[in-house]
Formats: C-alpha cells, sequence, structure tokens
C-alpha cells in the first residue's frame, strides 16, 4: 500500500499522482491500482525515477474520476509492475507517436532513449496534450480542432514526416486502438518496424484469468506491448475485445463500454 | 502419453482447470498446442454476468485467492465462440453452472448441442451466494442437479466438486448413483479472505474468495483419495499441481488426469507440456507406467 505523495493537475480531466517509492520498471509496463472500497484498474506508468513514480489519470467513470479526486497521504494499493514493456533496441533514430492519454505510458520510454528521437503528438485540444513542457526531443503537435500545431491527425504528421525522407527505425505508438492500427499499416507500408501498447479490461493482470485476451495473447503478461510481427497475424487487434463478462465484441463497441466504466 | 478417458483419446492425461485462460478458441487453442490434452472452457452460466468489481485475483506467492465471481456472456450469447470451436481439432471440456435445477439443466441441454467432448457442471465455485458451490456441498442436491443434466445432455458428464462438502466421497458417490461418468476435484478451498491492514479493508472487492495453488494441493490429495475410494468412475485430479512429481502424486491418490490451473503463474503457459515431461521421466526412472500407479497410494501397505 503506497500513501500519495503529490498531485499535479494536469488539465480539466487529466492529473499526476505521485508515489515516493522504488519501483523495478520498465517503460511501458503497467500496474494494478486499487483505491479501497472502489475498484481495482490498470494504469501504465507515466514518470519513473529511482525514487518515484506516477501515474496519469484521465477522469472518465467512476473510478478515474475517483482516483483523480485523490489528495496527498490517501492510500492505494498497487500490484505489479506487469507486462513486458517496450523493446529497446540499437536504434539510431525513432519516431513515439502519441495519441491523447496514449502519452502517459510513452513519457517515460521517451526519457530512457538515447537516441534521436521525434515525437508526434496529437490530441483533442491544445489544453489535453500532455506533458507540453516535459521533453528535450524534437516534437511535432496536432490537434483536432487546430488550437495548438497542425490541425489534424498523427498519421497524417508522421506521413508527412517519412514522405520528406525522414527515416526511423522504429516506430513506438500508444493511443486508441484505430490510430495504433493506422499507424501500424503506415508502418508496414514503408517497412518501418513499430512497437504498439494495447489494453483489454483486466482481473489479475498476470496471465491466467484471461479476461485480457487478443487473439492467441493475453494482454497483461504477452503484452500491452506488441511489435510488428505479432501484430500482423493478431486478428483481433482493432477489431474484437472481451467486455467484463467475456462476451466478444466489436472492438468500438468495447471502447464506448469501457469508457464508461 | 496417450490416455483413453471416456471414448476419447487425448494426446496426454493434462486438463486445464476451468476459469484459467479459456475464455476464447485462441487461446484454448495455444493452451492445446503448449502441452495440455483436454482444455476446459470457462464456465458458462444461464444469464449474462459480469462478475465481481476488482480486486479479484490475488497472487500470494504460495498460491491465489480469487473472487472472480463466474463472468459468462450467457449461454444463449456465445454464437461467435462456438462457431469457432466448431472446427477445432483440439478435445473441449465445457463447464456449466446455474442458479437452481432447472437453470443447470437448461444451461447443460443447449450447451451439449454444441457438441463439446465433455460438459463439466460447476457445484463448486464458491465465489457466488446462489450459484455452484451451494449445489455442491451435500449429496442430495449434488443427486439432484446431475440426473436433471444427465436426462438432457448428449456427452459424457464429467462434475466438478468442493472441498467444503463435508464428505466428498459420499457427495461423489450421489454423482455416481446419479449418472455422473466422472468426478473433477477439487475446485478452490475455503472460502478464505485476506485484509490489508493499512486500508484495513478485505483484499478482494467481494470480500471473500477461493485458495488455488500450492498451498491447497495436500487438501486436493486427499480429497481424490476419499473420491477413489467411494467411486468407481474416472477422477481428474486438480488443486496445487505444479510439477511433474505433484501430478505422480495425485494420481496416486486416485486420478486419471491431472488438471492444472494456477500453476501457469508460476511455471508459464507450457506448464502443461513441462510436467507432462516431468511424469514420464519419472515413471521411465521408476520403471513404472500410468496404469499402475493410478491409486497406488490405496494399496501400499
Amino acid at each position: 500500500m503506497l500513501r500519495v505523495e503529490k498531485k499535479i493537475i494536469e488539465n480539466q480531466t487529466h492529473a499526476t499522482l505521485f508515489f515516493s517509492h522504488a519501483l523495478a520498471f520498465k517503460p511501458g509496463q503497467f500496474i494494478m491500482v486499487w483505491i479501497p472500497g472502489v475498484d481495482e484498474k490498470p494504469y501504465t506508468v507515466s514518470f519513473h525515477t529511482r525514487e518515484r513514480f506516477a501515474i496519469t489519470i484521465e477522469a472518465k467513470g467512476i473510478f478515474s474520476k475517483r482516483a483523480i479526486s485523490l489528495e496527498k497521504g490517501d492510500l492505494v494499493g498497487i500490484r505489479g509492475p506487469f507486462g513486458n514493456g517496450f523493446d529497446i533496441r540499437a536504434d539510431e533514430q525513432v519516431a513515439v507517436v502519441a495519441g491523447g492519454c496514449g502519452m502517459a505510458p510513452l513519457a517515460p520510454l521517451v526519457e530512457t532513449l538515447d537516441k534521436k528521437t521525434m515525437v508526434i503528438h496529437g490530441a483533442r485540444t491544445r489544453e489535453c496534450l500532455l506533458y507540453p513542457d516535459r521533453f528535450k526531443v524534437d516534437r511535432l503537435f496536432c490537434t483536432d480542432d487546430g488550437s495548438m500545431g497542425h490541425k489534424g491527425l498523427v498519421t497524417e504528421l508522421l506521413e508527412q514526416q517519412i514522405a520528406a525522407g525522414k527515416h526511423f527505425d522504429m516506430v513506438y505508438t500508444c493511443g486508441p486502438e484505430i490510430m495504433m492500427y493506422h499507424v501500424f499499416k503506415i508502418c508496414q507500408t514503408h517497412h518501418i518496424p513499430c512497437q504498439v501498447s494495447l489494453e483489454r479490461y483486466m482481473r489479475c493482470g498476470f496471465g491466467v484469468c484471461g479476461a485480457c485476451v487478443c487473439g492467441s495473447r493475453v494482454v497483461c503478461k504477452d503484452g500491452p506491448v506488441f511489435g510488428s510481427e505479432k501484430l500482423a497475424r493478431m486478428k483481433d487487434f482493432n477489431a474484437k475485445a472481451l467486455l467484463k463478462s467475456g462476451k466478444q465484441v466489436d472492438i468500438s463497441q468495447y471502447f464506448s463500454w469501457r469508457c464508461k466504466s | 502419453m496417450t490416455i483413453r478417458f471416456l471414448g476419447k483419446i487425448l494426446k496426454n492425461p493434462m486438463v486445464l482447470a476451468s476459469g484459467i485462460l479459456g475464455n476464447s478458441f485462441d487461446i484454448l487453442e495455444r493452451v492445446h498446442e503448449n502441452g495440455c490434452g483436454l482444455v476446459t472452457m470457462k464456465s458458462i452460466g444461464p444469464e449474462p454476468r459480469d462478475g465481481h468489481k476488482n480486486p479479484t485475483v490475488i497472487d500470494l506467492g504460495h498460491g491465489m485467492i480469487n473472487a472472480v465471481g463466474l463472468p459468462s456472456p450467457g449461454y444463449l450469447n456465445m454464437e461467435a465462440e462456438w462457431n469457432d470451436l466448431e472446427n477445432r481439432d483440439f478435445p473441449l471440456i465445457a463447464s456449466v453452472y446455474g442458479g437452481s435445477v432447472r437453470e443447470y439443466q437448461m444451461v447443460a441441454e443447449f450447451v451439449s448441442s454444441k457438441s463439446p467432448d465433455f460438459i463439466e457442471i460447476n457445484i463448486s465455485c464458491p465465489n457466488s451466494e446462489q450459484h455452484g458451490m451451494i449445489f455442491g456441498v451435500n449429496p442430495q442436491s449434488a443427486h439432484d442437479v446431475v440426473s436433471a443434466v444427465k436426462k438432457v445432455i448428449k456427452v459424457p458428464l464429467i462434475v466438478k466438486l468442493t472441498p467444503q462438502a463435508l464428505d466428498i466421497g459420499e457427495v461423489a458417490r450421489a454423482c455416481e448413483d446419479a449418472g455422473a461418468d466422472a468426478i473433477c476435484a477439487i475446485n478452490t478451498v475455503g472460502p478464505g479472505m485476506v485484509i490489508d491492514i493499512e486500508s484495513k479493508m478485505p483484499v478482494l472487492a467481494f470480500k471473500k474468495g477461493g485458495l488455488s495453488g500450492p498451498m491447497i494441493k495436500p487438501v486436493a490429495i486427499r480429497c481424490v483419495f476419499d473420491i477413489y475410494k467411494a467411486v468407481k468412475i474416472p477422477i481428474i485430479g486438480l488443486g496445487g499441481i505444479t510439477t511433474g512429481k505433484d501430478a505422480i502424486e495425485i494420481i496416486m491418490a486416485g486420478a486419471t488426469l491431472v488438471g492444472i490451473g494456477s500453476a501457469v503463474q508460476y511455471r508459464g503457459i507450457d506448464v502443461f507440456q513441462k510436467v507432462a515431461v516431468e511424469m514420464d521421466v519419472w515413471l521411465k526412472d521408476h520403471d513404472l507406467c500410468m496404469e499402475e500407479i493410478i491409486g497406488a497410494a490405496h494399496r501400499e501397505g
């Protein structure tokens, strides 16, 4: 059990909770977060040093609204870290493509990479862009409403960069699944390896209960990060997911259900 | 290690426990490919059920506690899953549960029409107030469920029992009398509880939950031993099995097949393959074969 050390309000709907705790962690891993009496949900770690770590919460449903209302000293339970994390290789130049709060799991990755990194970061509005001043690397922004950077999608920016002759050895991405799917397709077309970070409804978090299956993989243990080779064979990617009852539904139905809980 | 079980040839005696991984065709196939002779689906219920809020599963190191709570799409809402499973090339157990004798019968009859190789009735899950375990704690209600289901299904019937029964041998005998073809023992032990002393609250959302994994193996061994004394039908022995030696032990208690669940966490999804190999090595080292050791603990001394 840990107590909230600090809370940073990122914007009207996002807050980051810091914990003073040495967490053995690889970028891309996640923890199961228990608010006693409420529920327990998976969150990727969005900030990490040897002595502290943080999670960034977007207030959407019952649990997340409770989570962003936590204050310094409040008690939460942590299980993990779980998951495989990003595969960081000896690449020369990489792109990190973040959609909305997909920036959260990618942030510790950006801070770990010691190579030429370009961050392509999109959100609904300027206000929703997380950590605007955090990184020292090249960053391209886009917003749905044009309030910051390019008016449009991260995939457009990625394609522009590739068309302009920019070379990437690897693209890391996280965000809405349909966005990650299109990033993956662009990478496939241009023969660029790609790693995405998926999410599914979870219970155990460590690969036994099967709640988070995606094809023959369990997202909590085989993932949440999946590379191009696995994605090419994963028919449920951007296609199907299981609800809490275990019922198999289309991905859009899954996400509209999930964002309410 | 091929073995014959209720008319089916299995590539080995390993069984995937219900509730571990078995949520989709793809994952069931993957478990089979990882050395599991017979896979069991997640329990199917009479209506859509979400199960409990989280936390639902906690790894305690020497085993687990869970109160997942029988989530199910509901037996009428699984057409996509049955379509996928139709062309499977592996043997399959479909597990069913209900909140009344009539519900068990209704679900089992429908599921039987989808042609699983076996049906397992779950009268042992402790994580619902109205389903599962309450039917398996005494011989009479177990008998009622089994005989109602036996009337309406076209595939062999396995009954999964709870260690909470006062006399599990007697419950098993009642199931055999009612027409069960095999017994699976045991489901989780307890229920137990874990309280977090910082928040002063039980950790599981349902507060209580079933125990599984290495810490319950002695209970499983004793239950299988008692059941073997009471019935002639074959037993799937399950509860805390992690290694080949554990498997040999539960076979000597009286099991014909060996189930694994929690050990997926401790040894990986290929635990089935690992345990099958370890059993084989032990048998060869001791110059024994499977048939000789089933129930051997009853014959020694």
